[in-house]
């Protein structure tokens, strides 16, 4: 794969490209964690949701949670991805006091889902398909808590057992914004899917990145990995800090110790954690206490039956039956919910109209106040009937707004506000001709002007809508004012 | 009392339904029996209120009209079943004074069925031994000497204080787990029956985890009836144990008295090993008269992988054994030694809570899994498990319907004498018996005669997978002609 040269960066020795590989780690949707029946809950006391399993008590078995290898597959499925009908449960060996088992049950050598591929739309306009080389299940560790008594550390169970997906992309992108993009579209994905919320701030979505940095056509540069970054903005901060990090030292002449690093977003820079020859031998080896997880090719086909339209085939139905570009239709897409939103309002209507109203002004509004779409104090009926109102003429386009801010604020039926308010266009030519009359009379040398200078009846419209309150017919006011200044 | 502690487990059950005696006398007499023969070690923990409460509820029961199959019976559990809130160790010092807030599933069927819990036996640390030496609480001593001598003897392990308690009129029946022949070991060495059920036939939930593809819990009795009774409640599918199988439980008493008529029965000849006691040799040949001169045909057969059982045997359980062990380091339960920080923790609590044998498998079975070891050792080993296993289908396929062979290599051995210098003496012990567990499938111990010091000596039954029923009707005839044997109260 090339990389275009915009991507490069620019180093005191030439420029350098970047090589980055995610792995994802996705909370699974599901209301029991993945071997045994705790909840899932978030926010719940300090070891209110751990079952005898999941505190590791002699004795205990593991049981697989048939929802989250539904959920599993499904994400599969939603990453064009092989599904493989046999995997197998490792066991990943090593002491942590947040780790009860002294092992996390994962998936190593035979994981649920092999290679897949995601389609990726850059800010730059490029369109980048990334390669997934797997998926697997496994558990996620308690929460070790340092900072509550001098010399103890307390532990908390509740995410113990937790089940995650690990999404491992090939080592194809090749920017922080592709980077981005990519997380951005997979958290899409699992949102539609409905497999894993991808709330970052919850910790439900987080990823490793590995980077290395290399001179074009150069074979791969020695990587390190930065842990468990959970925002996409400090995915890219992460990025761009470790390529320049690496960058600069291969500049110096030195050379880059594979290791693991932490990224600290207060100072926006990634530190060493640990290094490979610290690494942990992790023992893996098939979890005696589980059989194979087995299901037939009918399982895999039924549940792909019943997907919900994903991103990619919304957005190319989008362009084909809205007539909407490229971008406008990606924009809609990203969230399930806005997708949902916009076909609402757009069903019936001019849904290019639709599409500005809720890319911009809704969309615009709701980043504003740091609300979801969900949450839109303007529904989708409310916010069609504002449109149907443009449309007929009845208000014109910035009374729209207007009166998208009165909805937005005080609520109610948009016709009936325009009723009451008064906030119908004047299409009454009268009514038009007496203001125009009034401000010629007034402003003679204006008039004057105007015959000379054709451009100055802008003045004169403004004047015009000034007096009446911004409802007057522009269109209206624009003829009747040529004729009377004789244009 | 004694008369009572003397029953079989079938007696006391008639016994009981007649009204003969109650529940509550039965489990008086043994206790105390028990407290007359602490000198024996078989017992970690007795339980004389609880076995009382049990006991009267068990009379109560009886009088109702509702009782269960096993509605009286006091039992011996091995430390290693989860006893709810009646203290579990597995006889380690890591466990400290853990009292679970469960039960496991194997024990709350048998209370299901109305036993009555006379206390907790001793075992091997963690189930990891043959003679019942690494306990926490010190070995058991076997109800048998040999003839003319006061050496003590062990009772074989890791079950051993369940198979003494049996032997020694303790308990009307024990409940022990076999790994690697930590039921037909002992019970071999005591003259009692044992018998290692299909992989998957009891539930491994609520016991403590020594190799969890090789682990089965099973029954011990005086008779081969006795031992059937107890298979029917401990066994049943466990939605808890996803290694579990869903298949009904069988009546195994029907299968007490079964003609084995047509039964074609193989002699395995790799199990005929360099060094063997000729008197071993001697009972095999005799136990294979007894089932001929019952109507079956025996046959020779080849089991070629044999020899590589046991090396194999010891990569895969440690193996397993070093991660199900891991959970135990001073976090969240049982002994925490405080150290300089977590891993200083760690380390101190692991170095002294647990023995030197359990130790000792922990680092073998942390090698063997190692990177670039893993392949060498651990793969390896399970490839050998998958031959051994085709070994026994091939012969099962050939129609052969059970195999016989010797239990152990010798007889019951004295207390300190094997294994000081090297474990691997010790390990030879299990030569006849890890096969089976490595194929998964049901074995067999029943006493079939003395060796010339008069100790008891057992031969092996292996079957086919859940044919747990065959081995109950071969063994018995077996029991029915070398009758049972009975270590002479010295204690």
């Amino acid at each position: 794969m090339s990389t275009s040269t915009s991507k490069l960066i620019r180093g005191a020795t030439g420029d350098w490209e970047v090589v980055i590989g995610l792995e994802v780690h996705a909370q699974v949707t599901s209301h029991a964690k993945l071997f045994s029946g705790a909840s899932t809950e978030f926010g719940g006391a300090p070891n209110a949701h751990v079952s005898l399993v999941d505190a590791a008590m002699p004795g205990m078995l593991p049981v697989i949670n048939e929802e989250c290898v539904k959920q599993a597959v499904r994400t599969g499925l939603g990453l064009n991805a092989r599904i493989n009908l046999r995997s197998v449960f490792d066991r990943k060996n090593y002491f942590y006091p947040d780790l009860p088992q002294g092992y996390q049950i994962s998936q190593f050598k035979s994981p649920i889902v092999g290679e897949g591929e995601v389609v990726v739309d850059v800010p730059d306009g490029e369109t980048v398909t990334i390669g997934i080389e797997r998926l697997h299940l496994e558990q996620d560790a308690g929460k070790s808590i340092h900072d509550q008594h001098p010399s103890m550390s307390y532990v908390d169970l509740n995410r113990s057992g937790v089940a995650l997906m690990e999404i491992v992309s090939r080592p194809d992108l090749r920017s922080s914004e592709e980077a981005k993009a990519y997380v951005t579209k997979l958290r899409s994905i699992l949102r539609y899917l409905g497999t894993c919320d991808g709330d970052m701030e919850k910790g439900s979505l987080r990823a490793d990145v590995n980077v290395s940095v290399r001179k074009p056509g150069d074979p791969l540069g020695t990587r390190c990995e930065i842990k468990n970054v959970n925002s996409i903005r400090f995915i890219g901060q992460a990025i761009e800090h470790e390529a320049r990090r690496q960058i600069d030292i291969l500049e110096e002449g030195g050379s880059i110790v594979q290791e693991t690093r932490l990224f600290d977003p207060d100072r926006g820079e990634t530190r060493s954690m640990r290094s490979k020859e610290e690494a942990h031998d992790y023992r893996y080896f098939p979890d005696p206490d589980l059989l194979p997880l087995e299901f037939d090719q009918a399982y895999v086909d039924e549940l792909k039956a019943h997907l919900p339209e994903l991103p990619d085939d919304k957005k190319a139905r989008f362009a084909r039956d809205f007539a909407l570009s490229g971008y406008d239709a990606s924009v809609l897409v990203a969230e399930r919910a806005t997708a949902e939103f916009f076909e609402a309002v757009a069903k019936g209507r001019d849904a290019k109209a639709a599409a500005n109203w809720v890319i911009n002004e809704l969309t615009g509004r709701l980043n504003k106040e740091g609300k979801e779409i969900s949450s839109s104090p303007v529904s989708s009926g409310q916010l069609g009937a504002i449109l149907d109102l443009v449309h007929e003429q009845t208000i014109s386009g910035k009374i729209a707004k207007d009166l998208f801010e009165i909805v937005w604020t005080e609520g109610g039926d948009p016709r009936a506000l325009v009723e009451a308010r008064g906030l119908k266009q004047v299409t009454d030519v009268g009514a038009i001709e007496r203001m125009i009359d009034e401000i010629v009379a007034a402003n003679p040398d204006k008039a004057l002007q105007a015959k000379e200078k054709p451009a100055v009846i802008g003045w004169f419209v403004g004047q015009v809508m000034k007096s009446s309150g911004g409802k007057a017919n522009p269109q209206a006011v624009n003829d009747l004012l040529k004729r009377k200044l004789g244009i | 009392m004694d008369e009572l502690t003397s029953l079989t487990l079938a007696q006391a059950r008639t016994g009981l339904a007649k009204k003969d005696f109650t529940a509550v006398e039965l489990a008086d007499a043994h206790l105390a029996a028990m407290e007359r023969a602490r000198a024996l070690n078989a017992y970690v923990l007795e339980t004389p209120e609880r076995a009382s409460a049990m006991a009267k509820a068990a009379d109560a029961r009886i009088a109702k009209g509702t009782a269960g199959p096993l509605e009286g019976i006091p039992l011996a559990i091995k430390d290693l079943f989860a006893t709810e809130n009646v203290r579990t160790t597995a006889c380690s010092k890591i466990l400290g004074d853990f009292s679970p807030a469960y039960e496991s599933s194997v024990t709350e069927n048998l209370w299901r069925d109305g036993a009555v819990l006379l206390g907790k036996t001793n075992n091997d640390e963690f189930a990891m031994g043959s003679s019942n030496e690494t306990s926490a609480f010190g070995p058991v001593i076997s109800p048998w000497r040999r003839k003319g001598s006061n050496t003590p003897l062990v009772p074989g392990g890791s079950s051993g204080g369940s198979a003494a308690a049996v032997a020694a009129n303790l308990a009307l029946g024990a409940t022990g787990t076999d790994t690697g022949g930590s039921i037909r070991q002992p019970a071999s060495f005591t003259g009692i029956v044992g018998i290692k059920p299909t992989y998957g036939r009891c539930s491994r939930w609520g016991t403590v985890a020594f190799a969890s593809s090789l682990d089965q819990a099973g029954p011990f009795a005086r008779t081969v009836r006795d031992t059937a009774i107890l298979m029917r409640s401990m066994a049943g599918y466990d939605e808890k144990d996803a290694t579990s199988v869903d298949t009904p439980v069988p009546d195994y008493e029907a299968a007490v008295g079964k003609s084995i008529k047509g039964m074609r029965i193989g002699i395995p000849k790799q199990y005929r090993i360099d060094g063997m006691p000729a008197e071993i040799e001697t009972l095999w040949q005799q136990g294979g008269a007894w089932l001929k001169a019952a109507g079956a045909e025996l046959v020779e057969v080849s089991l070629p992988h044999t020899k590589y059982a046991l090396p194999a045997y010891y990569i895969v359980a440690p193996a397993e054994a070093s991660s199900n062990l891991a959970r135990y380091d001073g976090v969240r339960y049982g002994l925490r030694v405080p150290g300089q920080d977590v891993n200083g923790m760690y380390e101190k609590t692991r170095a002294e809570g647990f023995g030197p044998e359990v130790r000792r498998r922990i680092m073998i079975g942390t090698y063997v899994l190692s990177a670039g070891y893993y392949d060498a050792y651990y793969l390896r080993a399970q490839q050998v498990r998958t031959l051994i296993k085709k070994d026994f289908e091939d012969c099962f396929n050939a129609g052969v319907d059970a195999m016989l062979t010797p239990a152990t290599p010798s007889a019951a051995f004295g207390i300190g004498e094997k294994g000081k210098a090297d474990p691997v003496e010790m390990y030879l012990n299990d030569v006849f018996t890890v096969t089976v567990n490595m194929a998964g499938l049901p074995g067999i111990a029943v006493p079939a005669g003395v060796d010339g010091q008069g100790l008891p000596l057992g031969l092996q039954l292996i079957g086919r997978p859940f044919d747990e029923e065959a081995l109950f009707s071969l063994a018995h005839v077996i029991e029915k002609a070398a009758g049972t044997f009975h270590p002479k109260s010295w204690w």
